[in-house]
Formats: C-alpha cells, sequence, structure tokens
C-alpha cells in the first residue's frame, strides 16, 4: 500500500553538483513563481519582470543605487557567516546594525560642527564597538545560561530599536529641527566621502569589499576559521581537539556584531547623514537571507548582496510603474528563502510515497 | 501441543561483513522470566528485533502459541501480544504522563476507560503514577514505569525488556523486580535481555547463553552458578598467548588516583573512585561491557571533561585532572575516542584538514594562526603511505573512507607525533579483520618502542591479545589489574558480570 503522503527519507550521498546550483534553482523557482503572480494579479509577467529587475539598473544612477543596497546586505551577511559557519545561530543583526549606528552616530551628533580627518574613522570605529557590544549580549548570555541566541539575539533588536527611537525624540533631537523624531546632521567630515561625483554609492562599500577580503581569508587560511568551521560540522570533534567553544561564541557574536554596526554607522554617515527612526529597511533580517542564498561563501555572498539588493530597487519601481505595493519586495525575498530550503532540504532528503 | 509460548527455529540473519544470528534455535515456555545472556556483539539486540517485527529474519522460523509467526513491524508485533521496553524511553519530554499514554495506544478509547484501566493496572501491578506529572520531571525508573504501563495497555502475552536495569538505581530495581513478578503471576511471559550475572539467577527462571550469534546453551538457571554462567558466555578464549613483557620499564609513568565523577543523569554512569597506574611501555586494558562507564571514563581520561568530583591524575610528575585535551597533548599524550565520525574524525572535511585536530609540540602546522597547508599536506601523506590508508588521496573527505581505513588514518595521525602515552577507547570496533590486525600490530610496536598505552575495549579477545594487564569496570567501578597472561578468563567474566567472587 502507498501512504498518501510522503515520508521524507535522507539521501545516502547528496551531489556535490546539485549542491553547487541550489541558489540558482531557487532564484529560477522565485522568477517563476512571481511571473504566475503577477499574471494573477492581471500584469504582462514578461513587463512586470522587466520592470521589476531590468529597468532597476538600466542606467548608472541604478547601478549605483544597487550598490548602496548591496553595500550594508554584503557586510551583514558575511558577519553572519562567522556566526552560521559555528551553527550559532544570531538572527539579531538588525539590533547591531541600529546600535552601530547609534555609538558611531552619537560621535557624529558629538562633534557635529567639527571638520577634522579623524571624526569619521572615530564613528567607524565606534559603530563596530556598539555593533559588538550589542552582539556580546546574547553571546554571554548563552555561555553563562545556555539561553537560546535565537530568541535574545531577536529581543535585543527591539530593545535597540526603542533605544534609537528614544534618542531621536528625546536627548538626540535636533534643536532646530521643527519637533522633528530627528537628530542633527554630521558635519561634512563625518560622511562616507561619495566615489562618483552624482552617484550614491559611497566609501562603505570599499570597507565592505575589504572586510570580505579578510574574512575569506581568515575562513579559508587560518586557525580560527578552521575552529569555527570544525565547531560547526561537529561540536565533539572540536571538544576532542581541545577548541574552546566559549570563546569561539564570543568572538563570532563579537566579529558579527562589529561588522553590523559598521553597516548601520555606514548607513547613517552614508547616503542618510543623520540619525532618525528609519535607518534600516530591515538589512540586518534581509543580510540572514543573504548570506544563506551566498551559502555563507565571501564570493557567493557578493552575488547575493547584489541579487537581493535588486528585489528592494525592483519593489520600489514596481510601485512607481505598476501601482503594485512595495511589499511585493519581501514577497520575492522570500519565495528566495523558501526555494533555498526547499532545494537544500530536498539534496538531502527525497520524498518517499512507498510504504517501507 | 506444548507449553512453549515462543518456539525460535533456526533463525538466522546476515549482516555485511558478520552474521548476526546463525541458526538461533530455542523455546520460551509460557508464564516464566526468560532470560537471554551475551557479551555485547553476541547477537541478543538482532534477535530480539527480529521478534518485535524491526528485522526481518533471512531464514528460520517462529512458532508463536504453536502457530506460525510472521510480522514486519511493530504495530503487527503488539497487535499480536509482545510489548518491548527499550533501553532508550521513546517518551515525549515537555508532554505529561497522561498524555504520553494516550500517545502510545494504537486503537481509539474513551478518556474514562483509560482512567479506570490505567488505576487497575498502577495497583494490580505495583506501578504507581502521577498523570499530570511532565515527563522531563520523572527519574529514569519512574519514566520506565510509564513505558511499561503504556504497553501494559496493551494487554501483552510477551513482554520484552532489553537491559532493564541499566539506568536504575538500586531500589528502583527492586521494584521493578516486583512488578515483573506480578505479570509472571498473571500468566504473562517476560523475556529479558540482560548480560548482569545476578539478575539472571536471581528473577530468571530459564536462560538461554548466545555468543557470536549462535545459541550456545538453554537451560534452568537453577542448573548455573555465576561462575558457570560466565564460562559459558565468554567461552574459552585464546590462551597461548605470547606478550611480551621484557621492555617494560618498572617505572610508572601515568596515575589515576581515586577519580570520582557524578554526573546526575540516568544515562551516564557515574565513576566511583578509579585508581590505576600504567608502566613505561606497558599496554593496559580496561574490559567490561558496553554503558558501565567506559566513556565517560574516556572523557576524563582526555580531558574533555574536566569537571571531576575528586581525584588525580598524574603524568610524568604533572597533576594534568584540570588540563584540557590540547595542554595534555603538549604534555605527549595522544587520544583515539571511540567513534571516528564526527568524533576524532570531521566527515566533512578532507583528510588533510583532519589532521589539524591534534597537533602535537613538534607539529609545525600553524605559523601566527595561519594554516601552513604543505606541512599538513605532507604529514597527511605520510600516515596515508606508512599505515597503508586506502584513499585516493589527502584532499578526500573523511567520511568516503572505509571504518577500517579512516581507524588506521586516525590512529597513525595519533602515533606519528610518537607519543609518550597513547589513550585508546575501541580501537578495532567494526571494522574488517584486515585492518584489525594492522591496527594491533601498530599498538604493540609502539609499546615496544616505549609508549604506555591504556586500551579500553568491550573486545576481550581483543585485551587478551595486546594487553599486559588488564583490569574491569563494572558500573563506574574498576577492578584490580591483573597480568593478562596469568589471568583467569572465569575471573574475568565473573568481574565483568558484577561478582567479586
Amino acid at each position: 500500500m502507498n501512504n498518501f503522503l510522503p515520508i521524507i527519507i535522507s539521501r545516502s550521498q547528496s551531489s556535490n553538483l546539485m549542491n553547487f546550483f541550489v541558489p540558482i534553482i531557487a532564484i529560477v523557482l522565485t522568477l517563476i513563481t512571481g511571473s504566475i503572480i503577477f499574471l494573477l494579479l492581471g500584469f504582462d509577467p514578461i513587463y512586470a519582470l522587466y520592470t521589476f529587475f531590468i529597468s532597476p539598473i538600466s542606467s548608472s544612477y541604478g547601478l549605483s543605487e544597487l550598490l548602496v543596497k548591496a553595500t550594508p546586505l554584503a557586510l551583514i551577511a558575511i558577519g553572519l557567516a562567522f556566526c552560521f559557519k559555528n551553527n550559532i545561530y544570531n538572527i539579531g543583526a538588525e539590533g547591531q546594525l541600529t546600535m552601530g549606528a547609534i555609538f558611531g552616530g552619537g560621535i557624529g551628533i558629538l562633534f557635529h560642527d567639527t571638520n577634522a580627518f579623524w571624526l569619521l574613522p572615530l564613528m567607524i570605529f565606534a559603530g563596530a564597538i556598539g555593533g559588538a557590544l550589542w552582539g556580546l549580549i546574547p553571546a554571554l548570555l548563552k555561555n553563562k545560561f545556555n539561553t537560546n541566541e535565537i530568541l535574545t539575539s531577536l529581543m535585543l533588536v527591539y530593545i535597540a530599536l526603542f533605544i534609537l527611537d528614544y534618542l531621536v525624540v528625546g536627548p538626540w533631537k535636533d534643536p532646530n529641527g521643527f519637533s522633528f523624531p530627528k537628530s542633527r546632521a554630521f558635519s561634512e567630515s563625518g560622511r562616507m566621502p561619495l566615489l562618483f561625483d552624482g552617484l550614491r554609492v559611497h566609501f562603505g562599500l570599499i570597507i565592505t569589499l575589504f572586510l570580505i577580503f579578510v574574512s575569506w581569508f581568515v575562513f579559508s587560511k587560518t586557525m580560527f576559521g578552521f575552529q569555527l568551521k570544525v565547531s560547526g560540522f561537529s561540536p565533539k570533534a572540536a571538544r576532542y581537539a581541545g577548541f574552546n567553544q566559549t570563546t569561539l561564541i564570543f568572538l563570532a557574536f563579537g566579529i558579527c556584531g562589529a561588522f553590523a554596526g559598521i553597516a548601520g554607522l555606514s548607513e547613517v554617515s552614508g547616503p542618510i547623514g543623520l540619525l532618525y527612526r528609519d535607518i534600516s529597511p530591515n538589512y540586518g533580517f534581509t543580510a540572514i537571507i543573504v548570506a544563506f542564498l551566498g551559502r555563507l561563501h565571501p564570493v557567493g555572498i557578493i552575488f547575493a548582496s547584489l541579487i537581493i539588493a535588486l528585489t528592494y530597487l525592483g519593489a520600489e519601481d514596481a510601485q512607481l510603474f505598476l501601482q503594485i505595493p512595495s511589499a511585493v519586495g519581501f514577497i520575492f525575498q522570500g519565495l528566495v528563502l523558501f526555494y533555498l530550503l526547499g532545494a537544500e532540504l530536498l539534496i538531502n532528503y527525497k520524498l518517499a510515497f512507498k510504504k517501507t | 501441543m506444548n507449553d512453549l509460548i515462543l518456539d525460535i527455529k533456526n533463525i538466522s540473519k546476515s549482516f555485511p561483513r558478520v552474521i548476526a544470528n546463525n541458526k538461533v534455535t530455542f523455546g520460551i515456555k509460557k508464564n516464566s522470566v526468560h532470560a537471554i545472556l551475551g557479551e555485547n556483539g553476541a547477537g541478543k539486540s538482532t534477535f530480539v528485533k527480529i521478534l518485535y517485527g524491526l528485522l526481518e529474519p533471512d531464514e528460520g522460523s517462529i512458532e508463536y502459541n504453536n502457530k506460525p509467526f510472521e510480522i514486519s513491524s511493530p504495530a503487527e508485533a503488539r497487535k499480536n501480544g509482545i510489548g518491548m521496553v527499550f533501553q532508550h524511553f521513546s517518551l515525549f519530554e515537555s508532554l505529561s504522563v497522561r498524555e504520553n499514554l494516550i500517545l502510545g495506544i494504537d486503537e481509539t478509547m474513551s478518556y474514562s476507560n483509560l482512567e479506570k484501566k490505567l488505576d487497575n493496572i498502577s495497583s494490580q501491578y505495583n506501578l504507581p503514577l502521577d498523570l499530570d506529572a511532565p515527563i522531563t520531571s520523572l527519574s529514569a525508573g519512574e519514566k520506565q514505569r510509564v513505558e511499561i504501563v503504556r504497553i501494559l495497555l496493551q494487554d501483552p502475552q510477551i513482554l520484552i525488556m532489553d537491559e532493564p536495569t541499566s539506568v536504575l538505581t538500586p531500589q528502583e530495581v527492586e521494584s521493578l523486580f516486583v512488578t515483573l513478578n506480578a505479570l509472571v503471576k498473571e500468566g504473562r511471559t517476560i523475556l529479558y535481555i540482560t548480560h548482569k550475572l545476578e539478575e539472571v539467577i536471581s528473577i530468571c527462571d530459564t536462560v538461554t547463553i548466545m555468543r557470536n550469534g549462535a545459541v550456545i546453551d538453554t537451560s534452568s538457571t537453577s542448573n548455573f552458578t555465576a561462575k558457570s554462567l560466565a564460562t559459558k558466555m565468554l567461552g574459552q578464549k585464546l590462551d597461548d598467548l605470547k606478550t611480551n613483557y621484557d621492555h617494560i620499564k618498572n617505572e610508572f609513568n601515568f596515575e589515576v588516583n581515586n577519580i570520582s565523577c557524578e554526573f546526575n543523569d540516568p544515562f551516564l554512569t557515574d565513576l566511583k573512585n578509579i585508581s590505576f597506574k600504567v608502566r613505561i611501555g606497558e599496554i593496559y586494558g580496561i574490559a567490561g561491557v558496553a554503558g558501565n562507564g567506559q566513556s565517560e571514563l574516556m572523557d576524563i581520561l582526555t580531558g574533555e571533561n574536566i569537571n571531576i568530583s575528586s581525584g588525580e591524575i598524574i603524568f610524568n610528575k604533572n597533576k594534568i585532572q584540570n588540563l584540557g585535551p590540547q595542554k595534555r597533548r603538549d604534555l605527549s599524550i595522544s587520544f583515539v575516542p571511540e567513534n571516528r565520525l564526527g568524533h576524532s574524525a570531521v566527515p566533512e572535511l578532507s583528510l588533510s584538514e583532519n589532521i589539524l585536530l591534534s597537533q602535537f609540540p613538534k607539529n609545525n602546522f600553524l605559523k601566527n594562526g595561519i594554516i601552513l597547508k604543505n606541512n599538513i599536506d605532507d604529514y597527511a601523506n605520510d600516515v596515508i603511505k606508512n599505515f597503508n590508508v586506502v584513499t585516493p588521496g589527502n584532499d578526500a573527505k573523511a567520511s568516503s573512507l572505509s571504518g577500517g581505513n579512516l581507524q588506521k588514518y586516525v590512529i597513525g595521525r595519533e602515533i606519528s607525533s610518537n607519543p609518550k602515552l597513547l589513550i585508546i577507547s575501541h580501537p578495532t570496533w567494526g571494522i574488517d579483520a584486515g585492518a584489525e590486525h594492522a591496527i594491533r600490530e601498530s599498538l604493540i610496536d609502539l609499546a615496544q618502542n616505549g609508549t604506555s598505552i591504556i586500551v579500553i575495549s568491550q573486545d576481550l579477545d581483543e585485551l587478551l591479545e595486546i594487553t599486559h594487564k588488564i583490569s574491569v569496570i563494572y558500573n563506574g567501578n574498576l577492578s584490580n589489574a591483573f597480568n593478562t597472561n596469568e589471568v583467569e578468563i572465569e575471573k574475568i567474566g565473573l568481574l565483568m558480570g558484577g561478582k567479586d567472587e
């Protein structure tokens, strides 16, 4: 007799080739599903997909905007890779980003009328410290009390957002801002230099590429990267080798938090130029998708960040030209993640309808 | 007609490379407690799994109540009145006792009916239960009670108990025996799987002794003493050993003094006052049936667990009980734990990368935290060559190697550092005869060259073949050590079964 519902059986050997193709399969399936959704909404799917994915990057301005969005995504995602490789599920990058923006932005507000070469480096440093400290809280809780880092890091996101909220309506409110919930603007030397005249793509991109290179080096060439990998694959082997799991947890969270903090600071000192409530369109959460879509690999993460950044831009264009709510962008992000996880499952497991 | 409830005829079952059951034939009398006694790997579990429908036999037949009996799933076994209590419980920890009992029932039953049945069972068989308690809050004995009640709800004729006392306290054991007696008085039959001699004699009526997959004897327990049971269980072991004692120096370089460790976990065995000493060049064996504290002791010897309650470990005059594994390696101690995949090697990584798991002072693998890939590759190639590891190359994943080849590689990695002390658990577990021979030979060579070796193994033949000294671990206690070439095999057998005299 056959089962009506399939059961899931583990495959003895998963195909390396298919493993490589997982992200591509996920993207193709997302596009197909996307066209069906557009069709059901009454749009010509080809035109809609064009509006969503091609037209936003068919100008130099569009390409620059793509890089502006991809910069924080890639930087946070590579930071998350330090945690995820070690099987630590830090979901709180958004909070670490916010704290980075608060620490770095705080320096920017303090020196709002100073113009000096040291200001931006100091802000970046403060941003990294802020993010790292916020990341170390769930690490400390996990090491001390064995709390679940998924919950604690997520809860800390909302605490960070409320702290930012309080600061921009309270003590850090711009005295000349007509009571708008925003801070003073940073001075010119507290802003990320622009890479091209007239385009918003900024120095944060260079920092991101540099840190991605450093991460690649750490992952593939150093003992620390090896320890992260071994602990992720097999905690017992890590114990046998004598790796210190407590230290690894602190380091992974600290590095991830610092990267997210720098990403947050780059946003406020880059395109924004001051602190206000909505500094990030959920970059910290979306970066989780980027990290997995990029298979936790530095090069993969670069490509994944560009693809996901495109869903942000596409959503804006779709709202403008097709009158579709920009939330469609989140639908695409959700679809990518859904198909990614699904494809991954089916590579390691197969469905069986036969009774065993 | 006869009074056998189960008549087992010529049951055979083979797995790749091993015959787990070889023409198993015996009968189980209705209304009795029937023991199956044997060492690890004697074929007890395989046989019980066949009876419970988890495995299908290659050949042979079973008659149940004088009718042919063929089943293909545990559900069918339960429907036919055969229930089993596993050594590891299958309960939902976060649910209450009542919810677990309801989930275990195959048929539909009204709630009040269930309660009435439960009341009966609880009072009749000395099985008090708090229905609203969550499973997590229960002791191991209480959890086992829930398992037994769950099975009794289906009114089984035969109850299979797999090593039921291994997780129980002595008081819980006593109350379990009361329950078992009540069940038998009622006309049920109990099949009792164990390696503990005392229990066979005290509560079982008949015993079937298995060794190497075959039935050695089936007889009334009144015909046996603990000693004669032990002899039958172990058989005649090789006795013309030519272990060489000449190279051993009369100087101890490793001492364990009164190590005790409490875990507060029913699935771990507390260690009680363990002491032993190893000479330079000596191979010291620790025998025992699985689950008597071997892995707990191994974790303490390797430094993976440094939270001992009391005692000290001394190596070359250094107290090392508080040092982690890497610090111990720095003193030239190397380890090979029992599990290859995921413990002494990471299956997802290449052979070269696996070298990095254990580093010794002489190894030149790192410079300022950066991995020197060439040095590791060279080391891996040497291990592959010197220990005849069959693999396409040092970049092959550890998971792609056969058990024997991976074990040769892991042991090779540890031995190549020329350690002063090697601590190894189950060196030839689950590997083919060729690799087994090669590994034993390399251990003997290593000892000849002045390395002290501690071998923990359930394979008594192996220990008798390679060790100079042997002791037995039982329920967290370690016996005195005997010279392997002089000790009587019955003595070891009695100690393994928990009998001192």
